[in-house]
């Protein structure tokens, strides 16, 4: 379990988040979903510690996080895996490099167990067989996938996806939460994903964080978002004619 | 005051930059790696301007003594101690700057702007110790075999012109070459370019890793990394002359 407590970030006088409290449960998908620029990214980096909390402390089952040395940090960091918006995959390496680079640096396993290890992972994430390509010679949606396999690679306790399927078509999007969704159940982690894709809150959204103007605006499961009467998530929800639509029928 | 702050930026990532290796296996691998993509890959047009240039200079130097009171193997000696001097270690390190500098910053900037930076961090890595110091002790390695070859072709541009010519006989030239000779001028040239190796992979690395935004970005850190290395050179260049020629 993450727990956060009044987290508060701001670049040079723009205040981002201005106090963010909030749980992410082990073993459920916490959502954070927000519109563009309301803070998702900078929420998950500062979470990481990518980005400096002006505020606020954030406890990694227990270990307060935000005040730990760097040295005790990256223990910690070792089990998180992230999944990045563009993939960040290492343009240099290949598939199977990408996703054993993890196990190159901090493990102390044999090459054999090693590439076992890594198709597991590539295996887990429907990809076998893709291992000798580079980043360059694969599709959007392969490449969150690669992403994905490197992220669990190293067995994490902790999972970040931010915007797992933004760029991808509806269909694909859907495979790829869904494989976060079973891995999350799978292998009991604490997965946070930051989204403002609507299919992706009702399909795997078991907690979900509304971030509206910095602050945490709305909590809630899947089922709850449907039937609040909240203005601000209304109108994130239905801000389509499709979901008007359907609110209708 | 833009610039002290950026001096002191400067600073503070050579700091983070000068940690213990995350992996010491990787470390090497990664150094052999740079060895070959910032040396060996330098290795032909170092070789070319170091042989013409070797030529020109002997040829100027023999249009320019035209009096009979200056001893014809002054052509040997002069050609010598220009390229061992100053030709092979600075104007060499200012090709590389252009050719290193702008690799290093378009790499390590391509990798901020698409996360890939962040994405090592995340994973419990020092990212700047991770992708600057390999290519900082490639360089510092490298850089000095790179000078020795540029000397060595550069006296041999020289010794074409006295061979295929009759500016200045081939035993001339060799005796010029051999003259007044100091070891000292080696070791002092060696210095330099190992001085210069840091400077041009840790400022273009300074450069690429603080990149904001995207490909434009990348592409203006590259020319100032290219331009900054070259100031630096120029800079420490009058420096270390000072220092190690008193
Ligand atoms: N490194 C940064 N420096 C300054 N401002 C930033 C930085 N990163 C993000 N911001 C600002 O923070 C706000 C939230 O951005 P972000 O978290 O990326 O939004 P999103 O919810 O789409 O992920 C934006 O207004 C953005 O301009
Ligand atoms: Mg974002």
């Amino acid at each position: 379990m993450i727990k956060v407590e009044n987290i508060v970030k701001s670049f040079d006088g723009n205040t981002v988040l201005k106090g963010i409290s909030t749980e992410f449960k082990t073993g459920i998908n916490n959502l954070i979903i927000g519109q563009s620029g309301s803070g998702k990214t900078v929420l998950m980096k500062t979470l990481l510690g990518l980005h400096q909390a002006d505020e606020g402390s954030i406890m990694f089952d227990g270990r307060e996080f935000t005040t730990m040395s760097e040295d005790v940090k990256k223990e910690i960091r070792k089990e998180i895996g992230m999944v990045f918006q563009g993939g960040a995959l290492f343009d240099s390496l290949t598939v199977q490099q990408n996703v054993m680079f993890p196990l190159n640096m901090f493990s102390e396993m044999s090459e054999a167990e090693k590439k076992e290890r890594v198709d597991f992972c590539l295996d887990k994430v429907n990809l076998e067989g893709k291992n000798d390509l580079y980043p360059s010679e694969i599709s959007g949606g392969m490449k969150k996938r690669v992403a994905i396999a490197r992220a669990i690679v190293l067995n994490p306790k902790y999972l970040f996806c931010d915007e797992p399927n933004s760029g991808l078509d509806p269909k694909t999007a859907i495979v790829i939460d869904n494989l976060i969704s079973e891995l999350t159940r799978e292998f009991n982690m604490t997965t946070v994903i930051n989204t403002h894709d609507m299919n992706s809150v009702i399909e795997i959204g078991d907690n979900i964080a509304f971030i509206y103007q910095g602050n945490l605006w709305w909590e809630g499961s899947n089922v709850d978002i449907l039937n609040t009467d909240n203005k601000e998530i209304n109108d994130f929800i239905y801000a389509t004619k499709l979901t008007r639509h359907l609110k209708k029928t | 005051m833009k610039f002290l702050s950026s001096i002191g930026k400067y600073v503070l990532l050579m700091f983070r930059v000068f940690r213990r290796p995350d992996s010491a296996r990787q470390f090497r691998i990664q150094v052999v790696t740079e060895i070959e993509q910032l040396g060996f890959a330098s290795v032909g047009i170092i070789a070319i301007i170091s042989i013409f240039m070797g030529a020109v200079v002997a040829i100027q130097t023999s249009y320019s003594i035209d009096s009979p009171l200056i001893p014809r193997y002054t052509v040997g000696y002069i050609t010598r101690s220009t390229i061992v001097l100053e030709f092979s270690p600075t104007i060499m390190s200012l090709i590389l700057a252009g050719k290193v500098g702008s690799r290093i910053a378009g790499e390590i900037g391509t990798m901020r702007v698409t996360e890939q930076i962040d994405a090592l961090e995340v994973m419990g890595i020092n990212p700047a110790s991770f992708l600057i110091l390999p290519k900082i002790v490639g360089a510092m390695l490298i850089f000095p075999v790179l000078i020795i070859i540029s000397m060595f072709l550069g006296i041999g541009g020289g010794y074409m012109v006295s061979y295929l010519t009759d500016m200045v006989s081939v035993e001339t030239f060799l005796y010029g070459v051999r003259s007044f000779f100091l070891p000292f001028e080696i070791y002092y040239a060696l210095s330099k370019s190992v001085v210069f190796a840091f400077l041009i992979t840790s400022v273009s690395g300074y450069f690429g890793y603080n990149v904001r935004g995207g490909a434009l970005e990348v592409g203006k850190a590259s020319t100032k990394a290219v331009v900054q290395s070259s100031i630096m050179i120029i800079l420490f260049n009058l420096i270390l002359t000072q220092l190690l020629m008193l």
